[in-house]
């Protein structure tokens, strides 16, 4: 998979250092969330909406086999073709090895977050196809070398003058053509277009594939997405195997909840529904979309999930609204998460799909404040997941050794409240040995990095249970003063 | 010993068991299931000598003894009876005094312009959002000044805070200005760990700004200046 080798702590402290960014990350996700509530409180009882999504969601992935086959037999039933990858190296050898039967040359393609998954675009592009990715953000991305930061907003973690200058080194841009968003967007727009014209194979992406109908659905705000499916003669559509519903008038829920937590909107403007190559003949014949239809679902890493605990998470329809409300998220930005999924929905799927070796400090990359399962419009409880892989880490001996001597040795004496009275009075004496009035300006050990930004208290020189006990027998309860703790 | 006198205000006779120590939230949010397991099974004898309702101070054990220890125990026959009891009777400071007492008025009255943090496990384990802002509404004397932000996360998050200090502190920071920009004096929160973190922040800036814990505020009636 597509990630970012070095350690979290490098990369988190990158992002802490940038304080354009973080300004920008904590702005643009707090207008988000306010067109998210907005756009829900535009639908009636929206909960009632959240709670069918997941009962929708639930069903569907309890039933995931049936719907499969159900969704690859209407497909095949219009004429398209259907190929399922068990891994990242099957899906990509899929594309890749249809791209060189077909003799494609270049190829166009929508957002999708399991291309990025999967890496296709440099697959392709070693194969010697080249391929030009048609969402501006994506574009965007593209140009500078880089990866999405964000689920919904890959280049939130750009700035427009950042653009201007990569538009500039990179198609040639003149001052005009960067003068405003609007005129870098034209300029975006006019070369794109070649692109559309030359492409001989367009790859989506698969918002929601729908079992009844055999359909897909993309769901953008650009044209660019529905021009990928329609023009170029070849049409492959990439999808997650999580991503399926059962009939038309579940898409119909999905879609609502949906647009609404990701950007406020009812709908997004382009709700692309591909129903399979052109009909040529008798009376649905068309004339546009393409001679070829093929879908690949890919696994990499899912069914392994739906065996875990974490099955709930394959629930999550890529809103990206937990990433908006996560105010971990908020300080770090998508590219500190390390791999494509960023947020509390990243910290959960990456481990979970991929196993804690390599990722095992996402989970602990949470307060569980809880925000996250507030905002998910399918009710995904990320934090009780969260919590079960931080226990798998444990079991796993993945926790620093200090930290399990604290825990045992804080636990030894928590279940013996004599000893906990003494150790407590112990620390209270040692706590204050090190404060000066009161507070702690620099804790010790591995306690210190806490105490580079903030005071820690003494503790006070009696516990609560002493003073409960004087009070009690001396009867003076209401007229003790009071300590802080 | 604030919320024992506010209790006993509302003409309430408290007892308070002995050999309490910690409800193992911190052991159950590193991961440490072995561990938090042995913290319940121990808090929970010691709760279940009395069939008082149990009132916790801070959202966070509360939550911990409300939602999590049937979870935690469910495989464990006696103890996931004797869990579910105890969390039935067991109730968070200010949802006990709003939604079981009845009452948001306990008496109370100071002087002071106070904003109000809420705190995460409160606000979204155990939905406590009006019940404080209820009870410091009616503290006489007292000027209520709206935090913004208020429900976001102060980034402590036990161990986070230990693991993570950076971002941690990157998080209280916001959390600061936003109190410092709300004109409060005294910020109030209903968790303990919140009040730890706050507070060492507001003093490495050498803020004025005090931090209380509701029950100190509730538990004040001299109000006269
Ligand atoms: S986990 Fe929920 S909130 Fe987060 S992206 Fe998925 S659906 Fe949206």
């Amino acid at each position: 998979m597509n990630v970012d080798e070095r350690p979290f702590a490098q990369r988190t402290a990158e992002a802490l250092a940038d304080a354009h960014l973080r300004h920008t990350l904590r702005t643009v996700t707090t207008a988000i969330l306010g067109y998210r509530r907005a756009g829900l409180g535009r639908l009636p009882a929206s909960d009632g909406w959240r709670d069918h999504a997941r009962r929708i969601r639930a069903h569907t992935l309890a039933n995931l086999d049936r719907y499969l086959d159900q969704f690859a037999g209407a497909v095949e039933a219009r004429g398209g073709h259907v190929h399922y990858a068990a891994t990242a190296a099957e899906a990509v050898a899929y594309v890749r090895d249809l791209a060189i039967a077909r003799g494609v040359r270049l190829a166009v393609k929508g957002k999708s977050m399991v291309t990025e998954e999967i890496d296709l675009n440099g697959h392709l592009e070693r194969a010697g196809i080249r391929v030009v990715e048609t969402d501006l953000g994506e574009y965007i991305v593209q140009l500078a070398d880089d990866r999405p930061s964000h689920i919904v907003m890959p280049i939130m973690h750009m700035t427009r003058h950042q653009v201007a200058d990569l538009f500039k080194r990179k198609i040639g841009a003149t001052e005009e053509d960067v003068a405003d968003i609007a005129s870098m967007t034209q300029l975006a727009r006019r070369v794109l277009r070649e692109e559309f014209v030359n492409a001989d194979m367009g790859i989506s992406g698969c918002n929601f594939a729908v079992a009844e109908t055999g359909s897909i659905t993309t769901c953008t705000n650009e044209g660019n997405g529905r021009l990928t499916t329609t023009m170029p003669r070849i049409h492959v559509a990439m999808m997650g195997m999580e991503r399926i519903v059962p009939t038309v008038a579940d898409l119909g829920v999905m879609l609502q909840v949906l647009a609404r937590s990701a950007t406020g909107q009812n709908l997004t403007v382009y709700t692309n529904v591909v129903n399979g190559p052109r009909p040529r003949e008798g009376d649905r014949a068309e004339g546009d979309g393409p001679d070829e239809f093929h879908v690949v679902i890919v696994d990499n890493g899912r069914s392994r999930v739906l065996a875990s605990g974490q099955a709930e998470i394959l629930y999550c329809i890529r809103c990206g609204a937990c990433l908006n409300t996560c105010p971990v998220f908020h300080q770090i930005g998508g590219h500190a998460y390390g791999s494509v999924y960023p947020g509390p929905i990243g910290s959960v799927l990456t481990p979970a799909m991929h196993g804690m070796e390599k990722f095992d400090d996402l989970p602990q990359a949470s307060t569980l404040c809880g925000a996250c399962r507030d905002v998910c419009p399918v009710r995904i409880d990320i934090p009780r997941m969260l919590l079960e892989l931080r226990a798998k880490g444990v079991a796993q001996g993945k926790s620093p050794l200090w930290v399990t001597a604290g825990i045992r040795a804080f636990v030894f004496a928590g279940v013996r409240p004599g000893l906990f009275r003494t150790a407590g009075a112990l620390a209270a004496r040692a706590s204050r040995m090190l404060a000066r009035g009161g507070w702690i300006r620099r804790l010790p050990g591995h306690l210190s990095a806490w105490t580079r930004s903030r005071d820690f208290p003494a503790l006070a020189a009696t516990s609560f249970q002493e003073r409960w006990e004087d009070a009690k027998t001396a009867g003076v309860r209401d007229n003790r003063e009071n300590p802080a703790r | 010993m604030s919320v024992v006198r506010v209790l006993e205000r509302l003409g309430l006779q408290v007892e308070c068991p002995a050999g309490q120590t910690c409800c193992g939230q911190p052991a159950f949010n590193a991961g440490y299931l072995d561990e938090a397991r042995a913290l319940a099974r121990h808090t929970i004898d010691v709760l279940s000598r009395s069939d008082a309702p149990i009132v916790v101070p801070s959202g966070s054990c509360a939550d911990m003894v409300i939602h999590q220890y049937a979870s935690l125990l469910r495989d464990d026959g006696v103890y996931a009876r004797k869990a579910e009891a105890v969390a039935g009777r067991t109730y968070e400071l200010t949802q006990f005094l709003v939604d079981v007492m009845g009452t948001a008025d306990v008496g109370a009255a100071c002087h002071g312009r106070l904003a109000y943090h809420a705190c995460c496990h409160g606000l979204r384990g155990l939905n406590v959002r009006r019940e404080p802002e209820a009870l410091l509404d009616a503290v006489t004397h007292a000027t209520i000044c709206p935090l913004a932000e208020s429900d976001v996360c102060c980034g402590f998050g036990g161990l986070f805070s230990v693991k993570l200090p950076d971002i941690s502190a990157a998080m209280l920071d916001r959390k600061l200005d936003r109190i410092e920009e709300s004109g409060a004096d005294t910020v109030v929160v209903t968790d303990v760990s919140c009040a730890l973190h706050i507070e060492g922040g507001l003093r490495r800036r050498g803020s004025t700004v005090r931090v209380r814990h509701i029950a100190d505020v509730l538990a004040e009636t001299g109000a006269a200046r």
